[in-house]
């Protein structure tokens, strides 16, 4: 039993040897993706709901493909479809999926504390596809493959994410998942996209305002996407002064120790928070986090159905 | 407690109680004497009458019924979450006998008509008397005043756009002072609009953490200030809703010691409890202005004990369950209170020794009466015989079943608390017995 809870609704309250877990079961699905027959049987007559109550595309189409390769049942619905409107509550969205018996939910909703809500009052297993700012957890996940992948042990290792950690629930994933694995964190950003106060969510983390110094020993450099349609203006004044102060260019790259490397969770906005030369650069891993998304999202899936990780090193080894 | 009487008489002697009034807790036994709804005696041992049915109350306390300077009883209008009828038998329960509305029912209360057909419900049901107040402007839309005149002729007692603050400066300084000339106060919702946003919790390490936008202290600060130097220029009478910031606590005291007309009010959680009550996503702990940081909450507790915070009111803000089923965001601000408020006050302020019994009393009862002139009588011969028999030393458990309100959305749902109101009398009428043993 890698998982002890039936849920994944954060990084937060995944313990360090559950996160190293779930990393090597991905690992081995990860192999399965250069066979010619990508998918297991493993999930066969089990129903998956991917329930987006916000917009995804890239998520969304993960966790599909990842269910699809477990050979699970699936059921999309999502805000746009459903004829979601205000009135409705969350409870009464479980107690219909409740009614219908599926064996997992996939959860993306605008309201941080939403998937924990839909986990404590739902008996099927949860997994938290992002939930407002609070936390995307397979997206930390998978962030921390890619950086295992090329670092090894994160023990000791610097990586800074920059950009608005104040709404991100990429950046709270990322700073308890990291910080478990013993690495040290700094968030880079204007004091209004980077309160002080995040400071405190660990020993290991540290808020630094300036982009040279924060990434000067940095080992990776994990670059938010800024979200545009929170409008410029409020916590930056312009795109242009967003990308001269904290862009992640060509310059700032040459700077960084040779074997940095630059990750992104996507979908980028090109020459605002990263360079089109450095987003197609050499030094970025970014499809690799995408690919590594899939496996990841598998792995999960896989073991809360109660998946045996023994069984699975047989088959795809 | 023994209860034998099946009604009350209209003459009744009540004793072995010990009668807290002024801020002090009587160290003898002593003696109430009602008769036809008045204040007949009152004093230490026993009295001298005879022939007179008598009622031992065992020791309990004897204090002037609670008043709350800050309830939402939604009629008309929202009548899902609160009636007159269900607020005021809750707040008969919590020992209380008057309470002040606030005018933010469906329409608002911005006429004297509205503030007619308030008083007149709740004289039918009579469990306490309630005074309402108006809203400021015409549906709370903070664009120019009401007739205030002719609803202070009808019995409002103050005026206000609680749940919304008054944006404009100048219509708030005329607010003042008007209102200043009629003898009644502006009760300021303090936020600043534009510096809360669209923050559902207190802006810091919780809301951080939590990924909820917050609200900055600034927000409720800021506002404060300039209420209070627009009370200084006009010399209307300032009274603070809520304060939930150690910066509105020093604001005020400094105020009060210039000779600024402010009063100010705390509820029961801003002296209780702190934005990590948060961390669950509950929206039992959502509420306007929010739960701050330990520093606040002890600033406001110590507001209360020097008498910079004149009382306690409770913001009563009933909402149905359904409406506390949103997520934490989306969830309507505010709790219930009326219930717990003096449970909360005994196991918050005098068990940790902030203030002894006597100070919350006074802090429930005659100081929020004198800081609205309310024409209630005072626990003394020849006034009106409203008042409540207390247990501060009963333990119990905060649950649905022990809630009067039509509401259920307490903060402190399945806390222990200490402290019990046994029975409320008004006009020398009972309105509560706590029947739970």
């Amino acid at each position: 039993m890698i998982l002890a809870n039936k849920d994944v609704l954060g990084l937060e309250e995944m313990p360090a040897e559950e996160i190293l877990g779930v990393l090597d079961i991905a690992a081995q699905f990860r192999a399965v993706f250069d066979r010619p027959v990508r998918s297991v049987p493993i999930m066969r007559g089990r129903t998956v709901v991917n329930f987006f109550h916000e917009p995804s595309t890239r998520t969304r189409i993960s966790f599909e493909l990842a269910e699809k390769r477990l050979s699970a049942d699936i059921v999309n619905f999502s805000a746009a479809t459903s004829s979601f409107k205000k009135g409705e509550t969350l409870r009464d969205t479980a107690e219909n999926l409740a009614a219908m018996k599926i064996d997992m939910l996939i959860v993306r909703h605008g309201s941080p504390g939403s998937a924990r809500y839909l986990a404590k009052v739902l008996e099927c297993s949860v997994i938290n596809a992002g939930d407002g700012g609070h936390e995307h957890p397979t997206q930390g996940l998978l962030d921390i493959m890619t950086m295992r992948q090329r670092l090894g042990d994160l023990r000791g290792r610097k990586v800074t994410i920059i950009g608005d950690i104040a709404h991100s629930r990429v950046a709270r994933s990322n700073i308890w998942g990291l910080t478990k694995l013993g690495a040290e964190v700094t968030l880079c950003g204007p004091p209004t996209m980077v309160p002080g106060a995040l400071a405190k969510l660990g020993e290991k983390v540290r808020v630094e305002h300036d982009l040279r110094t924060a990434v000067a020993d940095a080992d990776v450099l994990n670059v938010l996407r800024i979200q545009l349609e929170r409008g410029a203006g409020k916590g930056f004044p312009s795109n242009r002064e967003y990308h001269r102060m904290y862009g992640i260019t060509e310059d700032v790259v040459h700077g960084l120790k040779p074997e940095a490397f630059v990750m992104h969770p996507g979908p980028m906005n090109r020459d605002v928070e990263i360079a089109s030369e450095v987003a197609d650069g050499p030094r970025q891993v970014i499809l690799d986090q995408v690919a590594n998304g899939v496996a990841v999202r598998m792995a999960l899936i896989y073991l809360l159905s109660g998946g045996d990780p023994r069984a699975l090193g047989g088959s795809t080894a | 407690m023994e209860w034998s009487w099946k009604r009350i008489p209209a003459e009744y002697v009540v004793r072995d109680v010990r009668i807290c009034r002024q801020g002090k807790l009587a160290k003898r036994k002593g003696y109430l004497h009602v008769k036809r709804g008045v204040i007949e005696g009152i004093g230490v041992g026993a009295p001298a009458v005879e022939g007179v049915p008598v009622f031992d109350a065992g020791g309990l306390v004897l204090a002037p019924g609670f008043v709350d300077l800050h309830v939402h009883f939604r009629e008309p209008g929202q009548e899902e979450k609160e009636t007159i009828a269900t607020g005021s038998r809750a707040a008969a329960a919590g020992g209380f006998t008057g309470v002040v509305t606030m005018p933010n029912t469906e329409p608002a209360v911005d006429n004297s008509g509205m503030i007619r057909y308030q008083i007149d419900r709740a004289r039918e049901h009579n469990f306490c008397r309630v005074f309402p107040t108006g809203a400021v402007s015409p549906g709370r839309k903070g664009e120019a005043m009401t007739e205030f005149g002719d609803m202070v002729a009808a019995g409002a007692v103050g005026f206000t756009d609680d749940g919304d603050p008054v944006a404009d400066g100048a219509l708030m300084a005329s607010a003042l002072k008007y209102a200043g000339m009629l003898g009644v106060p502006i009760i300021s919702h303090a936020e600043d609009p534009t510096i809360v946003g669209s923050g559902v919790m207190h802006g810091g390490y919780w809301s951080a953490r939590l990924g909820l936008s917050g609200m900055a202290r600034a927000g409720e600060d800021a506002a404060v200030f300039r209420d209070i130097e627009l009370a200084r220029a006009s010399g209307g009478h300032l009274h603070v809703a809520h304060v939930s910031t150690k910066g509105t606590v020093e604001l005020i005291r400094r105020a009060k010691a210039e000779g600024v007309h402010v009063t100010a009010e705390a509820t029961p959680h801003h002296f209780s409890l702190d934005h990590s009550r948060c961390r669950d996503y509950s929206p039992l702990f959502k509420m306007a202005p929010p739960l701050r940081e330990p520093d606040d909450v002890n600033a406001v507790a110590e507001g209360l004990a020097d008498g910079t915070i004149d009382c306690i009111a409770t913001d009563h803000a009933p909402h149905t369950a359904t409406e506390k089923e949103y997520q934490f965001d989306q969830a309507p601000f505010g709790v219930i209170g009326l219930e717990t408020a003096f449970a909360v006050g005994v196991t918050y302020l005098v068990k940790t020794g902030v203030m002894d019994l006597g100070g919350l009393v006074r802090a429930m009862s005659e100081n929020p009466v004198s800081a609205f002139n309310l024409p209630l009588g005072k626990l003394e011969e020849g006034g009106g015989a409203d008042f409540v028999l207390l247990d501060p030393d009963e333990e119990w458990t905060v649950s649905p079943k022990t809630l009067l309100s039509r509401s259920r959305n307490s903060a402190y749902m399945g806390e222990t608390l200490t402290g019990r109101v046994k029975a409320t009398f008004l006009r020398g009428r009972l309105t509560w017995r706590d029947q739970a043993e």
